[in-house]
């Protein structure tokens, strides 16, 4: 028997066959064992032409080149500071990669970032499991001022985020929050209004919760009209 | 001052909490009986909010205590399982499960909530040992409160094993009977500090981000039966006995839980 | 006379099961496994951090799990706190009954660690920690090739069975076979066995064995759907 056994979108569990035969490939998650392409993790599956991937449901954030995430500062030392980005080894912001300004040698580095501050970074190179590089150069990186952190799905993110940013900016208008939300699964966000944080963090939730059953963003939407309603 | 603290400080000052609750609210309790009921005596599985916490008892015949010819005994022992919080590691007793153990125990000892006399089967023979044994599934806060009241409620699930012929426990029989308890419950409520803002039931965040706590474990009467303060950072004296009337008064709506 | 269950089932009849997936919300996975009384629940932790350094593995993640027994969890006396002999070993059968279907590759230098307390026992508990431990690494995205299933298979006087209970292996003279299965590929990932037995008899214990697992499969597969949903979803 040849051929496909899922649809577009079917969720599925590990060790699911999802095609037999070999003209089918695997990408990512889904990897070929023998005749069958099965899948790894429970996840959407999503076709393209012959190509079959798999969207994750569930799993660790693996860091990736030019990934944007938010890390929260363990560590200073002479070159740079050392962050928690949410995985088994911390990540190197080196002197020359911590600010669009020029930071001396010798300086006070705790001047820019000190230890329990959140920031907003980008992953320049993952050299191995361990050695992993960022940046707070460039627009939308730096320090993340006093707010609420809470952590959700690293999975999520895309669908908390939304195409082109269109969710979480549905959020950040209902709410007036100033919300980051990193690739990593690190979520910021500060309000002027306890209440309209609370809020927006809600509605993340619910996009963490749900963010794979359709319908998701006109129930977000009515979720935010109705509980900001006076 | 860390960034989450000085929001979180931000949100206070406003009479609020992240999660919208007041100062006094504590979130969804639940207790359950019986959640071990074929091994354990007596069993029970307490919720406060996401926090979860089983205790069971097992029963033993021992030898009393010479000076205590006529009294059984409790023992009362909690283990942060690593299972419950990323932060707790396999291995010895942590200092932290010491302080959780003594603490409950000293809360249900010192009132009597367990008639020790009517342990006695033979003085200076034979007595029974009630051991509690107390583990959280999940941590979202401290402990001081989910721990007290699931042992309260498992000595209430208890029942006394059957006794075979030669005076020898037989486990896979229960009798009816409960265990000799007084009728008034001591019940454990934890007033945290931060800044000047007294609250209770903390959230993992707010607890880590707090200064300062006081357990009060309280009668049906208002009587204190234990104390404990824990943190690096002082209470006034005033502030003490703010909290303590706000532990007594919510230590009441605990205690209907049960 | 043939040897009859005390509770009645047939020789091929398991007890009755239940499976939650996600019951500890801090942990990245979880899952709760009950088979007749033996109530197993499991924890991941993990892709993290690994503790002395020379335990870590430079071209994988290392897997570690951790089984214990809840002081009032047994079937007589309260059970002393702390790791025993047997549980230690309980807990390496464990690591050696899930890695053949996992893919640690991504995290070299960490650890995925795999908690299991049994809150209740009525024999049968390394089966039901490891079932409960696969779903819970399902529920936490590591990423393997087919879950892992297990079952006490046994003898009890001339009688071969699954699903042993405490007072089946209690008999003297009996057998009791604990085995793993990933199903997908037909393989075996546990098997111990204390007790003689004939190599035909364990032919026919690997078989039911294998039949019972099915089944057993089929309640994580169904606990797991009840979290993450089934069918076609449109977005």
């Amino acid at each position: 028997m040849s051929g496909l056994l899922v649809e577009d979108r079917n969720i599925v569990f590990p060790g699911d066959i999802v095609a037999q035969g070999m003209d089918y490939l695997p990408s990512g998650d889904i990897v070929r064992i023998g005749d069958s392409l099965i899948s790894t993790k429970i996840g959407l599956i999503s076709l393209n032409n012959r190509i079959v991937k798999l969207i994750p449901l569930t799993g660790p954030y693996l860091p990736k080149r030019h990934d944007t995430v938010i890390g929260c500062v363990v560590s200073i030392g002479m070159s740079g500071w050392r962050l928690d980005i949410r995985w088994p080894f911390e990540a190197n912001l080196g002197l020359a990669e911590g600010s669009s300004e020029f930071i001396q040698r010798n300086s006070d580095l705790s001047r820019y970032y000190g230890v329990g501050d959140y920031v907003r970074v980008e992953i320049t190179n993952v050299a191995s499991s361990r050695i992993i590089d960022l940046s707070a150069k460039g627009p939308g990186l730096g320090k993340l001022g006093s707010g609420r952190v809470f952590f959700v799905k690293a999975t999520r993110v895309p669908r908390i985020i939304g195409k082109q940013g269109s969710m979480v900016g549905l959020i950040k208008e209902h709410t007036g929050c100033r919300i980051s939300v990193g690739q990593n699964g690190v979520v910021w966000l500060s309000g002027e209004d306890p209440v309209k944080e609370e809020l927006a963090v809600r509605a993340i939730r619910m996009i963490e919760r749900e963010g794979h059953i359709s319908g998701l963003t006109d129930r977000v939407q009515e979720f935010l009209k109705k509980e900001t309603k006076i | 001052m860390s960034v989450l603290r000085h929001h979180l400080l931000k949100v206070f000052e406003q009479g609020r909490r992240f999660d919208g609750r007041g100062f006094e609210d504590y979130r969804n309790i639940s207790v359950e009986y019986g959640v071990s009921p074929r091994s354990a005596e007596g069993s029970a599985r307490v919720k406060i909010g996401n926090t979860e916490v089983v205790a069971g008892v097992k029963m033993e015949l021992t030898t009393p205590y010479p000076d205590t010819p006529h009294k059984g005994g409790i023992v009362v022992n909690v283990e942060l399982l690593p299972l419950s919080h990323s932060r707790f590691e396999p291995g010895p007793p942590s200092i932290d499960s010491i302080e959780l153990s003594r603490v409950v125990d000293r809360g249900i000892r010192e009132c009597q909530y367990v008639d020790f006399e009517k342990l006695c089967l033979e003085s200076g023979v034979k007595v029974w040992n009630v051991l509690i044994d107390i583990y959280p599934l999940n941590v979202d806060g401290h402990l001081f409160d989910a721990a007290a009241l699931a042992a309260v409620a498992a000595l209430r699930d208890t029942k006394f094993p059957h006794l075979n012929k030669e005076g020898m426990v037989d486990y896979t029989q229960k009798t009816t009977k409960s265990l000799p308890l007084q009728k008034k419950i001591p019940v454990a409520c934890t007033v945290l500090k931060l800044g000047k803002h007294l609250f209770v039931d903390p959230d993992y965040e707010e607890f880590s981000l707090s200064d300062a706590r006081l357990s009060v474990c309280s009668l049906d009467d208002g009587n204190l039966c234990a104390l404990q303060k824990g943190g690096d950072v002082s209470f006034s004296p005033d502030e003490i006995l703010l909290a303590i009337d706000l532990a007594v008064k919510k230590a009441k709506e605990l205690r209907k839980q049960l | 006379m043939a040897y009859k269950r005390e509770d009645g089932r047939k020789n091929t009849e398991l007890r009755p099961m239940s499976a939650q997936v996600g019951v500890i919300p801090n942990a990245d996975g979880s899952a709760r496994f009950q088979i007749g009384h033996t109530i197993a629940i499991a924890a991941v932790y993990g892709p993290r951090e690994l503790h002395p350094q020379f335990l870590q593995d430079p071209m994988k993640g290392v897997l570690r799990c951790n089984y214990n027994m809840m002081a009032f969890s047994g079937s007589g006396d309260r059970v002393r706190p702390g790791p025993s002999r047997r549980s230690k070993e309980i807990s390496l059968i464990m690591e050696k009954s899930l890695l053949p279907v996992l893919d640690l590759s991504k995290y070299a230098g960490s650890v995925v660690d795999v908690f299991v307390e049994l809150l209740q026992t009525d024999a049968g508990t390394r089966c039901a920690a490891i079932t409960a431990a696969s779903m819970a690494l399902a529920d936490a995205g590591i990423p393997m090739k087919d879950l892992v299933t297990a079952v006490a298979c046994g003898r009890v006087e001339d009688q071969l069975i699954v699903d042993v209970d405490y007072l089946e292996d209690s008999h003297e003279g009996g057998v009791d076979l604990p085995m793993a299965m990933s199903m997908n590929s037909d393989e075996i990932t546990l098997l111990q066995m204390d007790g003689v037995l004939d190599s035909k008899s364990l032919k026919k214990l690997l078989e039911m064995g294998k039949e019972a697992c099915l089944t057993i499969k089929k309640v994580q597969l169904d606990a797991l759907k009840k979290k993450y949903g089934t069918g076609v979803v449109e977005v």
